[in-house]
């Protein structure tokens, strides 16, 4: 099976929730943006894989191509809560490892509304929200992050302290939806929404478009291309094995720890191989969770590891670089692609300012809740 | 006035007799679930579904304190995930404690309640008996 290359990739300036133009024309920006970074044309993309959330039934993938280029070819339309553009990108890597086509386009793409995702409840009967606890993201991702406290003591401070560190990665990235500083008495002192998770802790909510182009590895020799190109040494997806407390607290740990394993024996790396991660901190408590899932520490260091400036840029494997969710914003069906964006721009040395210096394998993690696991591990390869 | 009804399937309202928690358990494997359904999603078994009375003893084992929710909810309150005493794990509103972080143990023992779903009525009109967690 070849192997699969990212040759274009890019991300538009995430902005505020609702503030975008129509969802057709937000996903075209960030497909010709990837189209220019590797100088291809939409008539030499074989196939098309479209991620987005919001307007999952709307034919998002194929109004795309109508405002940049009707070629006729086949469109797939995809849908997996937060790990929506990871996909996407996956559905597209596996196309090219199957053998079908040499080069194909993946794009994800959302227009965000405000406020709290989650706790809608539905059915009949009353409303269950505030009578049943709370089933809202932060509140989730709380209980998520108070597990953590429960075994190791984690603090509300520790916590904290991812938001500042993303909040500081950001005002290294324009494409970022805030570039603020923000002091951990800010993080701590900002209105507590679902402890531990104060407003600072939660991600943004915007509006925003990634896209990548996948290519063979002959097709990439024979355009000549391998120069810029990031090479896909693991791909996989996974869901949520069951856990007992499953019904009522979704469990985003054993599948991230299940994705991880299978990704670095996919790409015959450890853990400790990894020069940089994006990885989803929808909630500052889930970045210290993941931590330990994804193997950059041991069970209970997590805590430790935040503390000591390891995953700051200049640490040993700084995460979250771009910014993060909490920073750069999680436009849903897009946040996956835009991760792999920031990967490979740190694997081309492209990343300015905020360049993790000597980058030759990235690894990006998303979660969809619910729950979905998608981690990639990216290799440099010139 | 109608009988107040059951909040969620798994709240069993006996005509005569205490309130109580139900949990499917699945007879091949130990599993308990909330909610009725026919297999079960650990081990795969089918029609080895058998109902089961859940304790009203249990312990905290998570919880986060809610400050921001919708228009008409009241905050903050305590969201909870409680491990109920021979099995079955459920969520609700921990209440007869502050709402601080301080006052609040992992683990510390509680009890399910039943009282009246906090005013709240369908549309037509039907009041609601829910669930909720107490310090014992």
């Amino acid at each position: 099976m070849s192997d699969v290359y990212v040759v274009g990739i890019d991300m538009i300036k995430f902005m505020k929730a609702g503030s975008g133009p129509a969802v057709e024309l937000l996903g075209a920006q960030a497909a010709l943006m990837a189209l220019d970074d590797c100088g291809l044309k939409i008539q030499d993309m074989e196939a098309l894989y479209c991620g987005n959330l919001g307007q999952a039934g709307a034919m998002v993938g194929q109004r795309v191509l109508q405002q940049i280029g009707q070629t006729g070819i086949p469109v797939v339309n995809c849908a997996n809560a937060c790990a929506t553009g990871a996909t996407a990108f996956r559905e597209g890597w596996m196309a090219i490892k199957a053998g079908v086509y040499d080069t194909v386009l993946a794009v994800g793409v959302e227009k965000m509304g405000g406020g709290l995702l989650g706790g809608g409840g539905g059915g009949g009967g009353i409303p269950k929200e505030g009578l049943l606890g709370s089933m809202t993201m932060p509140a989730v991702f709380a209980e998520a992050g108070q597990e953590h406290a429960r075994k190791y003591g984690t603090t509300f401070e520790q916590f904290a302290k991812v938001s500042v560190k993303n909040h500081h990665h950001s005002t290294l990235n324009p494409k970022a939806m805030y570039q603020i500083e923000t002091p951990l008495e800010t993080v701590m002192g900002a209105e507590m929404i679902a402890y531990p998770n104060t407003k600072l802790m939660c991600s943004v909510n915007v509006d925003g478009s990634a896209a990548a182009v996948l290519m063979s590895e002959k097709k990439v020799k024979a355009l000549g291309l391998m120069k810029r190109a990031v090479r896909v040494k693991a791909s996989v997806l996974t869901s949520d094995p069951w856990q007992e407390r499953d019904l009522v607290m979704p469990d985003v740990n054993t599948c991230t720890r299940l994705a991880a394993k299978k990704a670095y024996e996919m790409a015959g790396v450890s853990a400790q191989d990894i020069n940089l991660v994006e990885l989803h901190d929808c909630f500052a408590t889930a970045e210290i969770l993941h931590y330990e899932n994804l193997g950059l520490c041991g069970d209970g260091e997590a805590g430790h590891m935040i503390d000591s400036g390891a995953t700051a840029l200049g640490g040993k494997v700084p995460v979250n670089v771009s910014g993060g969710l909490l920073s750069k914003g999680h436009p849903l069906g897009a946040t996956g692609i835009a991760n792999v964006y920031e990967v490979a721009t740190h694997l081309r040395g492209e990343a300015g300012k905020r360049q993790v210096a000597n980058a030759r394998l990235g690894m990006t993690h998303v979660i969809g809740l619910g729950s979905a696991c998608a981690i990639h591990i990216l290799e440099k390869v010139a | 006035m109608s009988k107040p009804l059951p909040a969620v399937d798994y709240l069993k309202l006996p005509e005569s007799g205490e309130p109580y928690l139900e949990g499917p358990k699945c007879s091949a494997c130990g599993s308990i679930y909330l909610g009725a359904r026919k297999v079960c999603s650990k081990c795969g078994a089918r029609e080895k579904i058998e109902p089961v009375r859940l304790a009203n003893e249990g312990h905290l084992y998570v919880y986060s304190i809610v400050h921001r929710s919708f228009p008409g909810i009241q905050v903050p309150y305590v969201s909870a995930i409680v491990d109920l005493e021979g099995g079955g794990t459920v969520k609700g509103n921990l209440i007869g404690v502050d709402a601080d972080p301080a006052k609040i143990k992992f683990g510390m023992p509680v009890r399910v309640v039943y009282k009246d779903a906090l005013g709240r009525k369908d549309r037509e009109g039907n009041s609601y008996t829910s669930y909720f967690f107490e310090p014992r």
